[in-house]
């Protein structure tokens, strides 16, 4: 626990820490750093509007701290991409890039091509259903990259656990954190149990980092991220802040079983891959659940296969892009 | 472009670069709209306005404007420093709104419009109010006189105009001419007030109630008994007189006899005679019943407004009628019992005009529309302008 403890007192923030964005631009710009926001994308129109103009209004024209946003879409059959287009997003589909690759359904797809398609040395994803919209979730997860050259990969979590004035009380994530993320990292990398929130979508990574590990197209790519960059390079690669509060659409119990599905897919095969776990059986691909009818019971099958795309080092056009000398 | 010897554009100039300056704003959208989420998006019902008064004297700070404060009634103040700086225009904007913080305030930006609780009446007023610096450098303008920027509190209800009222009786800063701006709707001029009591008629009925009285089927029916006499108050026609009931609250469920029961009303005449004769009426009546049903009738009243302002024909008046046709809006004239009043109380001639169009006034799903906001901008812009050269000013 001692280096938990440490690790926590020394790499977790506050976005209040970092109000003073005038002072964050001049560290930017004194670094000569490039920063890109990637929102992903499905569906999403009655946020993405409110989103799109608080970041271009408050990041680019007030304080320049954004070189660019992004939507990158996964295909949505409503206005999202009207929407943000209108409001000053750049827009993409993900089928349009690098296509020769194919296309791959998952918010994990948006953001394993949102590398080749932004110039950023940081990217930052921030998730499209977010109500409450603030600058501090883009600047809160940047800010600690900027100051701190030794951190190489920022989450958000939306607490306050460390302190509290009125006494101690449970602090974490939602119910897929608490009841499978965290107790599976407490049995196989105890370390990582100090990344308060595992799971959730705000995080704001160097391109050094993204390019060199695999991107699970599904449910698991936040996991992943955390053990690969854990194995690579360490705890004290990561840091997290603190964004207080993110309100945002609340899923059903049977959405989060074949979340938690995804998870488990993607947990165990990083566990046999680093060695962590020897001889896993064929794990199944299908995740069944119920339904009854007065007194019959009916099964419902959901197929479930955890993709993933290979770091993106790997795709010549990326290394003709963005290392052409290498 | 020609100036006058005071260096300030003329009014022709002024009436003749508005549609430029409505195309010029387009490229603040961004800013006006980050603003009016952000501030909207805090709740600030009537008396508890800091939190909104904290960020709009953030967002002035940020611009670097002078004089930021926020004053004994909380209202949050600037100064954008003019280049003269011999007069001052007060712009205002009411930070509160009806809805209390138990309400959602998530706002929903779609391409052609906003909607949530208050977006109207009146985030998007004080957006512009946050949004007018950077507005102001971005066209170039600058003004010759000291523009006071207001953030205004308790205005609404029972907040009775106070936090204007606290700042028009206290401030060390002369106030030539006032501007008050409302998010919705556009083409709105208020230049005069008409008389106005608001109040609340509250009945309870004892615990220890001789229930053979004509309370006995409870406080509802002596409110309802109440309103049936407020009806037959006698109202002229000329000058313009009525009585509004604005709501009705009373009782807890089907079965018990409600104890407590209020009324609220407006009532409003152009006659300051007729709202005195109202207000004698009124008081009557709660004797009356009182009396009569042996329960706690008591009238509490909650504002009154003096009728008067500046007349149709005062320049400031015709100027910004002309700033709306050069923008081709079709003014409605209006009474305002708003900030307006608090104005008129201090002599100080002023108008309230709105910013764009807008539906579903102080409901949670309230809406504005985003394209007539230029328009909006353009027309508060060069009132201000209008006032600064001087052409406001009664002969």
């Amino acid at each position: 626990m001692t280096k938990i403890n440490e690790w926590l007192a020394s790499n977790t923030f506050h976005h209040s820490q970092y109000w003073d964005l005038l002072k964050l631009v001049e560290e930017k710009e004194k670094q000569n750093l490039t920063i890109s926001l990637c929102i992903p994308t499905l569906n999403e129109e009655t946020t993405i509007g409110k989103e799109v103009i608080i970041f271009i209004s408050e990041l680019m024209k007030r304080y320049p701290l954004l070189d660019e946003i992004a939507v990158i879409d996964s295909g949505s059959t409503d206005k999202t991409l009207d929407v943000a287009s209108t409001f000053g997003a750049d827009v993409y589909l993900s089928a349009d890039i690098l296509p020769e690759y194919g296309e791959k359904k998952g918010k994990g797809e948006n953001l394993w091509k949102a590398i080749y398609q932004l110039k950023g040395d940081i990217i930052v994803y921030v998730d499209a259903d977010i109500k409450n919209i603030h600058p501090r979730f883009v600047y809160g997860l940047v800010a600690p990259l900027i100051y701190r050259p030794e951190i190489k990969y920022v989450k958000a979590f939306y607490d306050r656990p460390l302190a509290f004035s009125q006494g101690v009380r449970p602090s974490g994530g939602g119910r897929v954190t608490e009841i499978l993320t965290r107790p599976m990292f407490s049995l196989f990398f105890p370390e990582l149990t100090a990344i308060i929130q595992p799971l959730s979508g705000e995080y704001a990574v160097r391109r050094e980092v993204l390019e060199r590990i695999p991107f699970p197209i599904g449910y698991g790519v936040e996991t992943s991220h955390l053990i690969d960059v854990y194995h690579q390079w360490g705890m004290d690669a990561f840091g997290q802040t603190d964004l207080d509060q993110r309100v945002h659409r609340n899923q059903a119990t049977r959405s989060l079983g074949k979340m938690s599905f995804g998870i488990m897919q993607t947990f165990l095969n990083r566990c046999e891959s680093l060695g962590v776990i020897n001889e896993m059986p064929d794990l199944g691909k299908v995740l069944y659940q119920f339904q009854a009818h007065d007194k019959t019971y009916e099964p419902i099958e959901h197929a479930i296969v955890e993709e993933e795309r290979p770091p993106m080092m790997e795709i010549a056009e990326y290394r003709e892009k963005f290392h052409p000398n290498d | 472009m020609k100036k006058l010897s005071n260096g300030l554009p003329t009014m022709e100039e002024i009436l003749q670069q508005l549609p430029d300056m409505q195309n010029g704003l387009e490229e603040m959208r961004e800013v006006v709209l980050a603003n009016l989420v952000m501030l909207g998006e805090i709740p600030s019902p009537t008396f508890q306005e800091a939190d909104r008064v904290q960020f709009l004297v953030n967002r002035f700070s940020e611009c670097g404007l002078a004089s930021i404060s926020t004053d004994e009634a909380g209202n949050g103040l600037a100064v954008h420093p003019g280049t003269k700086g011999d007069r001052n225009i007060l712009l205002v904007a009411h930070t509160d709104t009806v809805f209390p913080r138990t309400v959602d305030h998530s706002m929903s930006v779609e391409k052609e419009c906003v909607t949530g609780p208050g977006v109207a009446d009146n985030s998007l007023g004080v957006a512009v109010l946050a949004s007018l610096p950077t507005i102001l450098e971005h066209l170039n303008i600058n003004l010759s006189s000291n523009l006071i920027l207001m953030g205004a509190t308790r205005s609404l209800g029972r907040g009775n105009l106070s936090g204007l009222r606290f700042f028009l009786s206290n401030s060390e800063m002369p106030v030539h001419c006032g501007v008050c701006v409302e998010g919705m709707e556009l083409g709105r001029l208020s230049f005069n007030s008409i008389g106005m009591i608001r109040g609340e008629i509250q009945c309870e009925v004892p615990e220890n109630y001789d229930w053979t009285g004509i309370a006995a089927s409870g406080a509802i029916s002596v409110i309802n008994e109440t309103i049936n006499q407020i009806c037959a108050i006698p109202l002229p026609k000329k000058p313009y007189s009525t009585i509004i009931l604005g709501s009705v609250e009373g009782g807890n469920s089907f079965n018990t006899i409600a104890t407590e029961a209020r009324l609220r009303f407006e009532a409003r005449s152009d006659s300051v005679e007729i709202v005195a004769q109202i207000d004698e009426l009124l008081n009557d009546i709660v004797a009356e019943m009182k009396y009569r049903s042996k329960a706690k009738v008591t009238l509490e009243t909650l504002a009154l407004r003096q009728p008067g302002g500046i007349g149709f024909r005062h320049p400031l008046v015709r100027n910004v009628r002309n700033i709306m046709q050069a923008l081709d809006i079709q003014p409605h004239v209006s009474p305002s019992l708003s900030e307006l009043s608090a104005f008129i109380d201090h002599k100080i001639p002023a108008v309230t005009i709105g910013i764009t169009h807008g539906e579903r006034h102080n409901q949670e799903d309230e809406s504005i529309q985003i394209e007539p906001i230029y328009k909006g901008l353009a027309q508060l812009i060069g009132s201000l302008m209008a006032i600064d050269g001087g052409y406001c000013d009664k002969d």
